[in-house]
Formats: C-alpha cells, sequence, structure tokens
C-alpha cells in the first residue's frame, strides 16, 4: 500500500513537472464516459486505444521524427527492414538516431551499445512514473510487460492524458491500443522516410534530414522545466563539438556525461545555496 | 522474390548488431522499471543526474548532425545549417513553444536557402 501511495505521489510530481507538455494538445477526446458500457469489451478498449492516435498532435511530431530517421538510416546505408526493425525493437527515437549515426559513423558495436545504454536510462523513471496508472491489485507483471515496451516519451506523456478518462481494468488494453497505433504511425514514416530519401532530389532529401536534429532540439527544449536540463540541453550542444576532436568513438558519451554532470552540478549547487 | 527479400533485410550481421547494440541496451531499463520500478523515488538526486546525462547525450547527438552531417545534408553549407536551426528555435520561443511552428519554420528556412543557392 505504501508503495501504491509513493507511486502516486510520484506520478503527480511527474505530472507537475511535464504539465506544459501535454497542452500542446487541444485537440479534442471523445472517450466514452468510464461507466459506459463500451468499456466492456477488451477489444473495443484496444480500438479506443487505437483511435486515441489521431487525437494526438504528438503523432505528428512523432511521424516527422521518424520520417527523418527511415531517411537518416537510408543515407547511413541500413537496409530498410534493419530500419524497421529497429523501430519495432527499439522504439526510442533517440536511441534509433544515437545507433545510426554511432554505428554509421564507424563505431564498434561496443561503443555503439554503451552509448545507447546512457542515453536510454530515462526509460526507467518513465516506466516507473507509469506503472501505478496501469496496475490493478490483480496484474501481474508479465501482464505489463508488453506496455512497458510502448513507453517511450510520447506515449507516456499521453498515459497522463487519456488513462484517467479509461477505467483502471481496461487501461493496459487501451495502451496496447495506443502503442500499436503510434507505432503503425511511425513505421509508415520510417518507410517513406527511407524511400523519400532514395528518390528525391538533394534539395528535399536535405530538408527531410533536417527534420531529426529540429524535432528533437524543440521537444527537448520544451521538455526542459528544470535549470539542469536547459543547461544540460545547452552545454550538451556546446560540448560535442570540442568532444568530437578526441576521436574516440564515443565522443557523445563524454560529451554528455560531461555536460550532464555540470548541469547536475549547478542544479546541486543552487538547492544547497 | 528472394532477391527482394535479401535487399529488403540486407546484411544478416547487420541485425546482429540491431539486437545487440541497439534492442538490448535500451530495452534493459524499461524491464528494470517494470522489475524495481516500486522502490524508486521518481525526484531522488540520482535521477535527476541521470535526466541530465541523458539530455546532454540527446544535446549532443544533434551537435552531431549538425557539425558533421550524413547524406544529402552535407551538401548544405554550414552556415545555413545552423541559420536554419537558429531560425527554427526562434519561431519556436516567438510561438510560445510551438515544435510544429519551429520545425516548420526551420524547414522552409534550410530549403529556400539551398534552393537559392542553387
Amino acid at each position: 500500500m505504501t508503495a501504491l501511495r509513493l507511486g502516486l505521489l510520484d506520478a503527480g510530481r511527474v505530472r507537475q513537472r511535464y504539465a506544459g507538455t501535454t497542452h500542446i494538445v487541444r485537440l479534442h477526446v471523445a472517450l466514452p464516459p468510464l461507466d459506459s458500457p463500451n468499456w466492456q469489451s477488451p477489444l473495443r478498449a484496444f480500438a479506443w486505444g487505437l483511435r486515441s492516435v489521431t487525437t494526438t498532435v504528438l503523432a505528428l511530431v512523432l511521424f516527422a521524427t521518424y520520417l527523418g530517421i527511415g531517411a537518416l538510416a537510408h543515407d547511413s546505408h541500413f537496409s530498410l527492414g534493419w530500419v524497421l526493425g529497429s523501430t519495432i525493437l527499439v522504439w526510442a527515437g533517440p536511441a534509433q538516431i544515437i545507433l545510426i549515426s554511432t554505428l554509421g559513423s564507424g563505431a564498434t558495436v561496443v561503443q555503439a551499445a554503451i552509448a545507447v545504454a546512457v542515453s536510454a536510462i530515462r526509460l526507467f523513471p518513465m516506466v516507473v512514473s507509469v506503472l501505478p496508472l496501469l496496475r490493478t491489485p490483480e496484474t501481474r507483471r508479465r501482464h505489463l510487460v508488453l506496455a512497458a515496451h510502448f513507453i517511450a516519451v510520447t506515449l507516456w506523456v499521453e498515459c497522463y492524458r487519456l488513462l484517467p478518462q479509461v477505467p483502471r481494468e481496461r487501461r493496459i488494453v487501451f495502451t496496447h491500443g495506443l502503442g500499436c497505433g503510434l507505432l503503425t504511425v511511425c513505421l509508415f514514416a520510417t518507410t517513406i522516410g527511407y524511400g523519400l530519401a532514395a528518390n528525391l532530389p538533394q534539395l528535399f532529401a536535405a530538408g527531410i534530414l533536417m527534420l531529426t536534429p529540429l524535432a528533437f532540439l524543440l521537444s527537448t527544449a520544451r521538455n526542459s522545466r528544470q535549470l539542469s536540463d536547459v543547461l544540460a540541453l545547452v552545454l550538451g550542444l556546446a560540448l560535442y563539438p570540442l568532444a568530437s576532436r578526441l576521436h574516440t568513438g564515443v565522443d557523445i558519451l563524454i560529451s554528455g556525461i560531461v555536460a550532464g554532470t555540470i548541469a547536475y552540478g549547478a542544479h546541486w549547487w543552487r538547492e544547497r545555496a | 522474390m528472394s532477391d527482394w527479400l535479401s535487399n529488403f533485410l540486407g546484411d544478416p550481421q547487420a541485425l546482429l548488431v540491431l539486437v545487440i547494440a541497439g534492442f538490448l541496451p535500451n530495452e534493459v531499463w524499461r524491464m528494470l522499471g517494470l522489475w524495481f520500478g516500486g522502490g524508486v523515488d521518481e525526484g531522488s538526486e540520482v535521477l535527476i543526474w541521470v535526466r541530465a546525462v541523458a539530455t546532454a547525450i540527446l544535446a549532443g547527438v544533434i551537435a552531431q548532425i549538425l557539425v558533421q552531417p550524413p547524406g544529402a545534408l552535407a551538401s548544405v553549407p554550414d552556415w545555413l545549417r545552423y541559420g536554419a536551426v537558429a531560425a527554427g528555435f526562434a519561431a519556436f520561443m516567438l510561438t510560445r513553444r510551438s515544435i510544429f511552428a519551429g520545425v516548420v519554420c526551420g524547414e522552409v528556412a534550410l530549403v529556400a536557402g539551398k534552393w537559392w543557392l542553387g
């Protein structure tokens, strides 16, 4: 019980911190009321999850990001099957871009794995904070494996917005629907981006590759509420060009750990003062 | 048909690399969150540091794409890439943090600039 309460408190804190993230989503969501018979069938709950994809502007941002990822994979000489596989298995835009760009620039498997692992640590707190929303007393861990796999920044934000409107016993299946819907959108976008990079004149191909840095920069800037996040973003941008002169193969890791630690130090120092 | 399939999948070794360097190191954090999630405080100091490092790594990736651009993006001069990002960021700030406005403005700046340069 204490653990559950703790979890709920944490969820509240996250919601507060990221409250700004959800207000770009202004479209009306017409989910049935909590006591509606619509929720009685799990299949229909899944369908409502699937349908909710069309109510989020974040799906558009995801679409643009994955167009960029498809194009990036093409220009880094990966196969279409490979990049679609990475979308299904990895299901985290930043990790996919790190994977493609580190492997594409000649890093070893171990170097790429370390860079991906470090970037993916942020998924840990996301999963931790969403679980209290999904769980019922009867829920087993294995029921949550697929839902946990779908957790990435978009689904995580959407869970906070949509799950309170879903009866608790249908939340897992609703999340599966939402996750499958977003994954389908992203698989389409990956394929289109890959095809466009292969066939478009250089002018537009350059434009599609530019989607990735723009979408990531702006969505990270948007999610940066605390001093430590803003500093980490600015310092991370500034330090990478310096670290890249070292040519270690893990330059991104070096600049990331240094910039992140300085940003955390500033946060710690300010809390103390 | 098998030609198409081997083209689609590419090098089998690359698929193995995808699992080892992409899937496993990423998925492990989700599963750890699922297994040990109950006991971790989301606001704890360690997680603030972790978030800062993860943000800085992502910033490094953004910088890498801009500084050492892949493929077709390399045909755009440096100043135009940086200028397009600055234009996108300015639009983002002016529109009270609209990602959409920022991305569109940055893209227009890049494509128009490159078209004008020929």
